[in-house]
This record gives C-alpha cells, structure tokens and sequence, in this order.
C-alpha cells in the first residue's frame, strides 16, 4: 500500500514527499542545493539532525528555517538560497 | 638576559597598535599575551568607529583615529565597511541638541548632517514610527576587531617584534618586567592589560563594566547604518549601576549585532537573562521586526574603565621607565591608532599631534 504523500513547493516547483517527510526531503528532490555560504559555495544538509545548520531555507516567509527539523505540510512554500 | 626599547604587555588592539606603531619608528619591541590575541574587551566589542563629542579629549583622540583607520579601508580581513552612524532622537528636545553636536564634530573636522523624520524613515524604514529625526554622519564605519588586532600584531612581528604568547608578566621591577617562567625582559614597559591594569599597577584605578551583545542571522539590508540612539551617550558615560542603550550594527555579513549593556560590579561573564531583556526590549522599542529575527549566540565582555571615562595613555611618572595604555572603555577600538600615535611619540620625546595632557595617568594616582 503507498503511504500518504503531500505537495509542497520549493522555489515554485511543486514536488511530493510521502507524509512525515521533513522539508529536507522534499529540497533534495526538487532543488540543486539548499543555501549558499557567504562566499558563495553552495550548502546542504550535513547532520540531518539541526546541528550543523547546512540546510537552512526560507519556510512561508520565515527565513533560516532548517529545513532538516520541520515535517513538511501540504502547500508549504519553501525558498532555497535565499 | 632579553632587552628591548619597548616591552608590550598586552596584545589587545591597544596593545598591538602600540607594538606596531613601535616597530615602524625601529625600535626593538617584545609583546606579552597570555591569552588569545585580541581576546579580551577587543573581541567582546563592536568595532564601531566613532567620533564621540561629549568631551573635547575623547573628541580630539577619536578624530586623529578616525584618520589613521582609513589605512584599513581596503583590507578585506578588517571587514572594514562604511556604513556611517545614524543618531536617532526620539523627543523634540533630542534633536534640538543636534546642530550643536554637528557644530562641534564639524570643528573637529567630522562631517555630520541633521536628519528630519523624512530622511529618517528613507534611510531605515524598519525604525518605529514616531521618531523625530537625528544626525547622520555619513563616513563613520565598522571593522572586526580581533582580526585587526592579530593583523597588527602581524605586522610587528613580520618587523622584528618579538611575542611572549602565552606568557604572562607577574610583576613590574626597575629594569622591566618578569614574566610567570621567571625570566626577566629589560626595557621600558608599555602596561596595555585593560581591565587587568590594577594587577600590575595598582596605584590606576580601574573598573570593569560588563556588557551584553547579540547576534542574529543574516538578514541583509534590513539595517544600513550603525544606529544608536542620541541619549546614548547618558548612558555610556552615566555612573548608573547598570543601564542600556539602542545600539544596533549592520555587520558586513547581513547578521545584525545588537548592543548595548553597562553593568558596574559584575565580575561574572555568564549571560544575565533579565539584562539581555532589557537590552533586547530597548532595541526593540526602536526597530520592533529585531523580535522577529532569530538570534544566533549572546555573549558578553568587560569594558576598562577609568573613574573619568578617558584613557590613561603616557609616562606614569612615579615608576621610571614605564607606561601605560589603557581604560578606554567603550571607545578602544575607535581610538586604538590614535592612543599608539600618542603614547610612541612621547616615549620618543616628540611633539604630539594632539594635547597628552588629559590623558596623563599621573592625574588618577592614589
């Protein structure tokens, strides 16, 4: 049987993640990276566990969200490299 | 036996500014730094570079300085950025006070300009409405203390200085200083130790006076200016037990630092939750989306501070051969250069570029 999945839109692309799935999961999938540095590398996930910070996005408006920490919900709007 | 026309004792930025301003006339230079370069009241600061006008000395001090920082205007590891200072009046009777703080920075040679809400508003729209305007003094900048700290330091050992890190000097003697190995350096001695001067030299007043910052993630172009409000000054020079300012700083970054505290008789560098409120409510009296930010770390430092808010820097007459460089509370990083221009032009018995009279130690000897 297929688990529940959700829609959520990362930098306006709209992608599916099964239910419970972190908005981490749902970043991967859709965009080339989450953040960039201050000189300008670009950044992804280390830990997955909110420690190193790596995978910050903006979350429907709120910035430096880690992305890793926040189950994704339907029609959340996520922005990467913000 | 090691000796030398100089012995530094310190390398935060007084210090280092010394040992460096020493090398370039050729003298032989030693510096003692028990600790991190740079990590004492300089890497607890703001690295504001400003002129404060409240007193004709302190004036005098950051105006040389303000010149000599423009030396690091293009070094990238200064973080050196022209943000200017906007000065913020919250009351009619604040901003009447403004032509005459313009008057006195414009004899100085500080170019400042009175601001009306308008411009205000243009200038920082996330301030609270209501605000009555202020002064703008377009050329003042930020720099990142620490790394300039170890820059000079840098710079005077690519000259020759010699570093005693990780040694600390135990105790002054007529020939120069011993350090905590035993050995003994030979030399003048410049006593540059901050809040620790009363160790070496106890007949100095000095106090500490702790203070709180934040800073919050990258948030770029929310804040453009240093911005600090016009009672700031009451604050920072007031003999309250404890007081805070709105002192926000826009860092290269786009992480906003948030200051300031003042707290007397805090020998204790843990983070006080009630203080940080405070300081935090003040900031957010003036720019209320800082509440909606996330903060990143808190920490705090202690500011030397001489009874009458001015540095000592010069001979201290009643010990031959030795100086001092320190008590520059709030405003070391500001008057870094200037205080080593000072104090190196006296040990060499020139002419100074600006009056060493206020200065003297020997007018706070007990």
């Amino acid at each position: 049987m297929n688990a529940p999945r959700i829609r959520i839109a990362v930098d306006g692309c709209e992608v599916d993640v099964p239910a419970g799935a972190s908005v981490a999961a749902g970043v991967a999938l859709a965009a080339p990276h989450f953040r960039r540095s201050r000189s300008g590398q670009p950044r992804a996930p280390l830990c997955g566990m909110g420690v190193c910070f790596e995978c910050r996005v903006r979350i429907d408006g709120v910035e430096h969200q880690r992305s890793c920490l926040v189950p994704a919900r339907e029609g959340m709007q996520v922005v990467c490299d913000d | 036996m090691a000796s030398y026309d100089l012995i530094v004792l310190g390398a935060g930025i007084v210090g280092a500014a010394c040992a460096e301003r020493a090398v370039r006339e050729g003298l032989r230079v030693a510096v003692v730094e028990p600790g991190p370069v740079g990590g004492g009241a300089t890497a607890a600061a703001m690295g504001h570079l400003v002129a404060m006008d409240d007193d004709p000395a302190e004036l005098a001090l950051s105006r040389l300085s303000l010149q000599l920082w423009e030396r690091f205007a293009d070094l990238p590891l200064a973080e050196f950025s022209r943000c200017g200072t906007l000065w913020i009046a919250r009351e009619p009777r604040e901003l009447d006070g403004v032509a005459a703080k313009v008057a006195r920075l414009a004899e100085a040679g500080v170019m400042a300009q009175r601001i009306d809400a308008a411009e205000l508003y243009e200038l920082e729209p996330h301030l609270t409405p209501g605000l009555c305007g202020g002064m703008r003094v377009p050329q003042e900048a930020v720099v990142y203390p620490p790394r300039v700290a170890q820059y000079l330091l840098q710079q005077a050992r690519e000259l020759r200085a010699h570093c005693y890190l990780g040694r600390r000097a135990v105790a002054l003697n007529a020939r120069g200083a011993r350090l905590d190995d035993g050995s003994d350096l030979v030399g003048p001695v410049l006593v540059a130790t901050g809040c620790a001067l009363p160790e070496l030299l106890p007949q100095l007043p000095m106090r500490s006076r702790k203070g709180h910052l934040v800073i919050t993630e990258r948030y770029p172009e929310r804040i453009r200016h240093q911005l600090l409000e016009l009672g700031y000054a009451d604050s920072a020079h007031g003999d309250a037990d404890s007081s805070v300012a709105f002192n926000v700083q826009p860092r290269p970054t786009g992480q906003i630092l948030i200051g300031s505290s003042r707290e007397f008789g805090q020998d204790d560098a843990a983070v006080s939750a009630p203080m940080l409120r405070r300081m935090l409510e003040r900031a957010f009296a003036f720019v209320p989306m800082l509440r909606d930010l996330q903060a990143l770390r808190v920490w705090t430092g202690f500011r030397p501070c001489t009874p009458d808010g001015r540095p000592y820097i010069g001979a201290l007459e009643s010990r031959p051969h030795t100086w001092v460089a320190a008590g520059h509370e709030g405003l070391g990083v500001t008057t870094a250069l200037g205080t080593a221009q000072l104090l190196i032009e006296q040990l060499l018995g020139r002419t100074p570029a600006i009056d060493p009279a206020p200065y003297a130690p020997s007018r706070a000897l007990r």
